[in-house]
């Protein structure tokens, strides 16, 4: 009985799917972005690999374009003032940079609304009061908080570094809609946001020179810090862990063959 | 419980006999898990993966405990509360990404235990309770696993969850009435949230239940082995302590370096970058793909596009997708072949390796998008599925002629060749 229900069950499965498999397709409808799109430029970092750690010089100068360019329209509002300690920064050169900030507070007399300047331990302020007053300043398109951006596109720094240093002239042949910008590495190649970086745009401390590639490469870094601020604890630990697990393992399998011979000599 | 010549519990001091009398949970751990529980000497490093699993459920209820100090069930602050133990809490990364990966990785012992379980026969009698049970701890995991995704309420967690949920709409009349009642509300949000979170801190110790139960089944009759016969005697076993017991150990230490690459050094491998924005209702992400564990079944959701008998096609997916999970509560039925291990079944054994490597397939297909060719691949993918545990595997239990099986598991397989080593 639980035979014929099974070959019954099974039949009308398959059958529904091998006709569905059989039925005719309409065409693929190609993307006509996808011809003119291309894949992520490779670019290394000295955070990569098991033992990368931070530039900590490269992030310096990564905040230095954000602060420059970026926080015009990007907030970074995850990452707090103090969290620049990982960046090398000093207390007083922390509370510094806190108190360029304005941030917003509450008159302690009269109760209104109002800002005061920025403490270390306050986080970056939005940019904009809120999501809708962020996409009507930017065409209908809200610029996203950049503290997690590394995480959260496909790709990670290679990507984010794309975008940045590989904006292009659009091909003839491709129709750049009104208010957007061509950028291949971008999804649908179409990017609200203008160009950023152009070269010389900021004047590096450390004499560096400030090329499109070298900013894009250095904000990437420092977005990529942003997002995950723990990373060089996480894989000094990691080689601690795995350092310790391997003498583990060598004690286990030792332990395990020591009482399988016992057993098989029995 | 177990054979006659298990090694009987002797209390040793006086206050282990004071306490036998009173509470035998030394008698009991030495009865389940020590030297008086004697274990069929040649079980394989497949064997190993029943204590993994349990490893990654201690993993997981023991990392969400913490997690759950930390984080907030409410969808204005969910995923702040989640960066928040990212960047603030002390090591609070290191429990996160140990339960986003645990989680993982107790899907992936799991699969192996089954697929272990699929090839040696483990389901047949007199294992049927313990196959069943373990069927519903994985129903469980499916569960949890797709509300604590949830959770984090950033744009994978909210549109999966619309997703899924949005499948018991598929269902006739009740449907919507369904939908509402699993989200607490007509939509994905606050109700939602809370409920999966209350759930998802509920179901880990039903499942440490259910484990207790299916271990309980286990030692009724004891393991299976790669070989599928019974126990005969003595020499065919050894006691489960010491010598499972260190085996386990190493298993466990093997099992937790490639868990620690994960975490330390690949921890957002497993998972999908649009889950670190916040959810938007709003913005639908291009692609919605579950967690890739649910990929096989997500392709067999998919794969149906036609109307059958008049049955909308997304009704079909979803009765489908279930039925695949289900079906396997009525394996020990639908093969009733009484060699138990693929060694000896020479044409189930190619079946199986089939079977492994359509799952593959349906995976690839699930986290695919849904587009040609890969819908075309999953309809064949889907099809062949329900055609082997429904169709092939309770034909060939009929039809196929075993290999001849040894006399027992200490005795020569073949007159003149060595005894089966205990590996």
């Amino acid at each position: 009985m639980i035979r014929l229900i099974s070959f019954g069950v099974g039949a009308i499965f398959t059958l529904a799917l091998l006709i569905a498999a059989f039925l005719p397709r309409e065409a693929a409808v190609e993307d006509p972005a996808a011809k003119f799109h291309k894949p992520h430029m490779h670019v290394e970092f000295a955070h990569q690999g098991i033992f990368g750690t931070y530039d900590r010089a490269q992030l310096q100068r990564g905040f230095q374009v954000y602060k420059e360019v970026c926080a015009a329209c990007h907030s970074l509002h995850r990452v707090a003032f103090r969290n620049l300690a990982d960046l090398g920064y000093n207390e007083a050169e922390i509370k510094a940079i806190a108190k360029g900030y304005d941030v917003p507070s509450i008159d302690d007399k009269t109760g209104d609304a109002s800002t005061r300047p920025g403490l270390p331990s306050d986080r970056f302020p939005l940019v904009y009061p809120n999501d809708v007053a962020a996409k009507a300043a930017n065409n209908g398109k809200a610029p996203p908080d950049l503290s997690l951006i590394v995480k959260a596109r496909e790709g990670h720094e290679a990507y984010i570094y794309s975008v940045l240093a590989g904006y292009e002239t659009a091909p003839a042949e491709f129709q750049v809609p009104e208010g957007g910008n061509f950028n291949p590495y971008f999804p649908g190649n179409v990017i609200a946001m203008p160009k950023p970086l152009s070269d010389d745009q900021v004047t590096y401390g450390d004499g560096t020179k400030a090329t499109v590639e070298q900013m894009s490469k250095d904000v990437t870094a420092f977005l990529t810090w942003a997002a995950e601020p723990h990373m060089e604890a996480r894989k000094r630990i990691g080689i601690g862990v795995l350092m310790f697990l391997s003498v583990f393992f060598i004690v286990a399998v030792n332990s395990y063959r020591k009482i399988k011979a016992a057993v098989n000599s029995h | 419980m177990g054979f006659h010549w298990a090694k009987k519990y002797e209390p040793q001091s006086g206050l282990e006999k004071w306490l036998d009398e009173r509470l035998p949970i030394i008698r009991l751990v030495h009865d389940s898990v020590g030297a008086g529980y004697p274990a069929p000497k040649n079980l394989n490093y497949w064997w190993n993966f029943g204590s993994l699993a349990g490893l990654f459920l201690v993993v997981q209820i023991v990392t969400g405990i913490v997690l759950a100090m930390h984080y907030a069930a409410n969808q204005a602050v969910a995923f702040d509360s989640v960066e928040r133990i990212m960047r603030d809490v002390n090591f609070g990364w290191l429990i996160r990404y140990m339960h986003a990966n645990g989680a993982s990785f107790f899907f992936i012992v799991v699969y192996v235990h089954i697929l272990r379980g699929l090839y040696y026969g483990s389901y047949k009698a007199p294992r049927e309770m313990l196959w069943i049970l373990g069927v519903v701890i994985y129903l469980l995991m499916m569960a949890t696993g797709f509300m604590g995704y949830v959770l984090p309420w950033g744009q994978m967690s909210f549109w999966g969850a619309q997703v899924i949920t949005g499948l018991f709409s598929a269902i006739p009349v009740v449907g919507d009435d369904i939908q509402t009642l699993l989200l607490g509300a007509p939509f994905v949000g606050n109700p939602a949230l809370n409920k999966f979170f209350s759930l998802h801190y509920l179901l880990p110790f039903v499942i440490a239940g259910v484990v207790i139960l299916h271990i309980w089944a286990l030692h009724i009759p004891g393991s299976n082995n790669p070989l599928g016969i019974d126990v005969k005697g003595p020499a065919d076993t050894v006691p489960f302590h010491p010598y499972y017991t260190a085996k386990d150990l190493m298993g466990v230490v093997a099992a937790l370096i490639v868990f620690s690459i994960f975490v330390f050094f690949l921890p957002n491998a497993l998972g999908h970058p649009d889950n670190y924005i916040p959810a938007d209702p709003l913005s639908t992400p291009a692609h919605i793909v579950p967690e890739w564990y649910y990929w096989p079944f997500y392709a067999i959701l998919r794969a149906f596009t036609y109307d059958f008998l008049g049955v909308p096609a997304k009704l079909w997916g979803v009765l489908a997708m279930f039925a695949a999970i289900l079906l396997l509560f009525f394996l020990p039925w639908l093969d009733d072949s009484k060699t138990r291990s693929a060694r000896f079944r020479p044409v189930y054994k190619q079946l199986f390796w089939l079977l492994v490597a359509d799952l593959a397939l349906l995976g690839y297909c699930g986290a695919a998008p849904a587009e040609e060719p890969y819908v075309r691949i999953s309809q064949f993918a889907a099809a062949y599925y329900f055609i082997h545990f429904l169709i092939l595997v309770p034909i060939v239990a009929r039809l196929e002629t075993p290999k001849p099986l040894p006399k027992s598991i200490s005795e020569p397989v073949l007159p003149g060749a060595a005894a089966q080593p205990a590996e």
